[in-house]
């Protein structure tokens, strides 16, 4: 079936960024506002013995100047684990230590260089091996009096922030019985999400208590929910306004900073402050990527089947856990990927270390685990000596039949995971492996990897949704989803232009949100926001049709099941000339006598995920039968790359992605194809958050520094490293409770790639590479250390070939 | 080093504006003059967001000291779109889904609107060169360099 609307690429309605006037946080002001500076620790452990800043209060312009005392509590998302400004210890070097506020930011600036702090230096650690050895420093001495959630399980007296167990069957015994058995370890650097817009909040409170906030974050209501419980405000005295986002990856979704302008604000009589981000400090001051270390055991049969998977995942969390701690429960959770294996035994942790707080990313974990579990799945291929496909073939999960690693059923609409292995493998059929014939120190090849995921969110995570037609028969949507960039709110403007038979350009969904003023949802994280907030507005526009109709029945003197909705009309069934318009029942429908019945029409819609339950805390398996989430899609992707053996360079020259699901919007959906590989590839090739974790620039740099807080040291995807083609395909399966069938697709895209590429590395010239990035310094070492015989092989190639650039001269 | 009176155009309309030695276009344009479609990051030329036009060519402002730009003439996107209608370029990058987070957009569009004034023959390659210089996390540039395509060939065709 075709729909008039859904699966068009019906224009983004946030034209305004295109034309000019679209406002973010970042351009927020108020008359009378005053601008927030924060200075960070120079030290990654140290305790503050003094602060002076009396020279600072002498700036003209300098209001007060704020240190950790001020704020004698902790906050945090799911443990209450940080300071507002740093109390008797740093735990991390740029932590903020103390805050500055001032008439204009040229003074706060100028006042923050005059604070004088002096500290006394603490052991520190800058690695999860550091901080789980014997004689680590305590990061969190006072650990056991955080508040926490109930689902995380911290171990006071060490540095382990929570701690997930996955008991499956019995991996240990099982692994001793397999034929082949992979065994590595993955690691991965920490990353930032280096979203455009720094973070930004304005504050104030209103005289009569309230108190508003307008900031840059992803959820408007979950910003309220953790600034209601930290401190102490209740929620209909705390007004979160969301405006547009300018990007957030993840990194807008945990703990933000808009508790610092609003203490600034509460105990400055309420007038507003400003804190706005530059780069540099959104480094230091907002949560990154967990660093992860995984060790992996997986066993295999001869006949191509996986028995067993063993694990110790750990990410390294820096100072705060923020969402990090949720990320290694959600890692450990789906401990397998997209494959069905009956013995599990894994054990994730996130550990503190002292480098920047870390929270959520892009794919909540699931690039980093395929990553690493996409290669041991090649590598077993490789050992049994069986096609990658065909293995991947032999193990996926089968909906309807499978179980995955914590015991869930996958349904049997739930998606299909083996066809868009076959469709990439199918897509990248004509590429061969092989040197270049022109530069045969070149090897072209290729390599892919499949991946799953569902939103990681708690079973209770609802949303809901308002429809109101208007006058003159257009229509507001009012949803709680925050619109950063991905266009949900052009897509939802599809599905009720779909439902109720109107066209997109008379449907408006504000990009603005104010938490009095729209219905709840829980959060816009792991690809749920159209998903979602589409399953509420279904209801919400049934609700309508039912208004409608009732007032159409009682327009036409018919029984209610007489009328049907359709075109933006309510007609009698099989009476095309007996119709009205929606706007004439906008706000009741009045007969020509001038009696009015009815009443302003309002669909309400909501939607709970059915039957998502919690997991078992020692075994992890679900509870009851449940399932983990709402949805679940499927897909892979796979490249064509070169190797350069003489610089480790890795090109990619085509990146093709295959997803499970219909697209309700393909202009949108390539988007999020396009934008979601490159970034992922640009991840596996060269983004890393540098830290001197092996002690050699001691004395050069300062102690625990983050070295690269900047453009030129942390290197993003520029529009001439992008590949020369991209390759994309939506099978359109359906799931039968989804709009129309859809399931997110948005963190989905970014997920194979490194895994695609270690892959594509290893057909060419049977190196594994573990580590990311795949820097050419890596691929070059890596080289070296297991054929060092390419590089000669290569360095002759090219002596040959220079020698041929001689002869003909 | 004391302030000095500047006389730059902006979007066709003359403004004076005392400006101290050391401030950037950036932070006039921003600050002074409220043309909130010029964004910022890294204040340090290397994100290039700030990216307005200068004489007609693009510049990243944070890296352009006001005091240089006394009579210069400046394009920020607000200044493009003429009487309500949009310019092509404009029209390209909704056309083509050239946007998502916004952010980077204004400093995109006069890139682009760049190319097609001066480049009407420019290369998949010669567009990616021009563009380098601006960073945009979301859309992974395809839909950018889409758009940019789409205005020259409108513009080849003489839709205006």
């Amino acid at each position: 079936m075709t729909y008039k609307y859904v699966g068009k690429s019906v224009p983004r309605i946030d034209k305004d960024k295109v034309l000019g006037g679209a406002e973010f946080a970042f351009d927020f002001e108020i008359p009378g506002m005053l601008w927030a500076k924060l200075v960070g620790s120079p030290y990654p452990h140290a305790r503050i013995v003094s602060i002076d800043y009396s020279e600072a209060l002498r700036v003209p312009g300098v209001v007060r100047v704020f240190t950790g005392d001020d704020f004698p509590f902790k906050v945090g998302l799911y443990a209450a684990d940080r300071d507002v400004l740093a109390r008797g210890k740093t735990l991390y070097y740029g932590q903020p230590v103390a805050g500055i506020v001032a008439e204009t930011l040229q003074a706060a600036e100028e006042a923050a260089e005059k604070i004088v702090i002096e500290y006394e230096p603490l052991p520190y650690s800058l690695s999860v091996e550091e901080s789980l050895s014997p004689d680590a420093p305590i990061i969190h001495e006072e650990m056991s009096k955080y508040k926490h959630a109930v689902f995380i399980y911290p171990k006071p007296g060490t540095n382990i922030a929570h701690h997930t167990k996955v008991r499956k069957g019995n991996a240990e015994k099982v692994l001793k019985d397999a034929d082949v058995v992979v065994e590595k370890t993955y690691r991965l650097p920490l990353l930032t999400h280096y979203y455009l817009e720094p973070w930004t909040g304005v504050a104030r409170v209103r005289s009569e208590g309230t108190v508003e906030v307008w900031s840059s974050h992803q959820s408007p209501f979950a910003v309220r929910e953790l600034l209601s419980k930290s401190l102490n405000i209740p929620m209909h005295k705390l007004v979160v306004h969301h405006l547009y986002t300018g990007g957030g990856f993840g990194g807008k979704a945990g703990l933000l900073l808009e508790h610092i302008p609003i203490l600034f604000s509460m105990k400055l009589g309420g007038r507003p402050v400003k804190l706005r981000l530059t780069a540099r400090e959104n480094f230091f001051f907002m949560a990154q990527r967990a660093g992860y270390v995984l060790k992996m055991k997986t066993g295999a049969t001869k006949d191509g089947r996986i028995i067993a998977h063993w694990g110790e995942y750990y990410l390294d969390a820096g100072a705060y856990a923020d969402y990090t701690v949720n990320m290694a429960r959600a890692i450990g959770l789906t401990a397998t990927g997209p494959y069905e294996i009956p013995n599990v035994h894994v054990d994730s942790y996130a550990v503190y270390t002292n480098k920047v707080p870390t929270t959520a990313f892009r794919g909540f974990t699931m690039q980093e685990l395929h990553t690493a579990f996409e290669s041991q799945i090649d590598e077993l291929a490789h050992e049994l000596g069986v096609d990658p496909v065909e293995f991947r073939a032999k193990n996926l999960f089968v909906p309807g039949k499978s179980l995955t690693a914590i015991g869930e059923r996958l349904k049997e609409d739930a998606g299909d995971p083996l066809t868009p292995v076959l469709e990439v493998n199918k897509i990248l059929s004509n590429v061969g492996i092989g040197p270049r014939k022109d530069k045969p120190w070149v090897i072209r090849s290729k390599g892919i990897a499949a991946f799953w995921k569902g939103p990681f969110q708690p079973s209770s995570a609802a949303s809901s949704a308002i429809v109101k037609v208007n006058e003159d028969g257009s229509v507001d949507i009012l949803v709680g989803t925050g619109e950063m960039g991905q266009g949900t709110i052009t897509a939802l403007t599809q599905i009720v232009a779909e439902e109720l038979g109107i066209p997109p350009k008379k449907i408006r969904v504000s990009p603005h949100r104010q938490t009095d003023m729209v219905p709840y949802t829980w959060q816009t994280v792991g690809s749920r926001g159209l998903f979602s907030e589409s399953m509420s507005l279904l209801m919400a526009c049934e609700d309508l049709k039912e208004q409608i109709k009732e007032a159409a029945s009682i327009a036409f003197t018919v029984n209610k099941d007489m009328i049907e909705v359709r075109d933006g009309k309510a007609c009698v069934v099989g009476e095309p000339w007996h119709c009205i318009p929606i706007e004439k029942l906008a706000i009741g429908y009045m007969n020509e006598k001038g009696v009015t019945v009815g009443g302003p029409l309002i669909g309400r819609g909501y939607y709970v995920p059915p039957r998502n339950v919690l997991t078992d805390p020692e075994t992890g398996q679900v509870m009851e039968e449940g399932h983990l989430a709402p949805f679940y899609t499927f897909g892979a992707g796979g490249v064509e790359v070169e190797i350069n053996l003489l610089t480790g360079e890795i090109k990619v020259i085509t990146a093709a992605t295959v997803l499970d699901t219909p697209e309700v919007n393909p202009g949108l959906a390539e988007g999020q194809v396009i934008g979601g590989a490159v970034m992922g590839i640009n991840i596996a090739l060269r983004e890393e958050i540098k830290y001197d974790v092996r002690r050699e620039f001691k004395g050069i740099y300062p102690d625990g520094m983050l070295l690269n807080p900047c453009l030129t040291g942390y290197i993003v995807a520029r529009a001439g490293d992008i590949p020369k083609k991209f390759e994309w395909k939506f099978l359109g399966v359906k799931q039968k409770d989804a709009p129309y069938g859809a399931k997110g697709i948005a963190e989905l895209t970014m997920i194979p790639w490194p895994a695609a590429i270690a892959n594509a590395i290893y057909n060419a010239i049977g190196v594994r590479i573990t580590d990311l990035p795949l820097s050419p310094e890596r691929v070059i070492a890596e080289i070296k250390k297991q054929k060092p015989e390419l590089l000669e092989k290569a360095m002759e190639y090219l002596r040959i070939n220079l020698k041929g650039g001689d002869n003909e001269h | 080093m004391k302030d000095v009176e500047i006389t730059l155009t902006v979007n066709g309309e003359k403004k004076k504006v005392r400006v101290s030695p050391k401030e950037s276009l950036l932070h006039v344009l921003r600050d002074k003059l409220h043309y909130i479609s010029v964004k910022a990051n890294c204040y340090r030329g290397e994100c290039g967001i700030c990216t307005v036009l200068m004489n007609g060519f693009p510049v990243k402002s944070c890296q352009v000291l006001a005091v240089e730009t006394d009579d210069a003439d400046i394009v920020t996107v607000e200044g493009l779109s003429k009487n309500g209608e949009p310019s092509l370029i404009q029209k390209a990058f909704i056309e083509k889904f050239g946007f998502q987070c916004g952010f980077c957009t204004p400093a995109f569009i006069l890139a682009g609107h760049y190319i097609v004034e001066n480049m009407p023959d420019a290369t998949d390659e010669e567009i990616k060169e021009v563009l380098n210089g601006i960073v945009c996390r979301c859309t992974g540039y395809k839909q950018i360099i889409d758009a940019i395509k789409l205005a020259l060939q409108w513009k080849k065709e003489g839709k205006s």
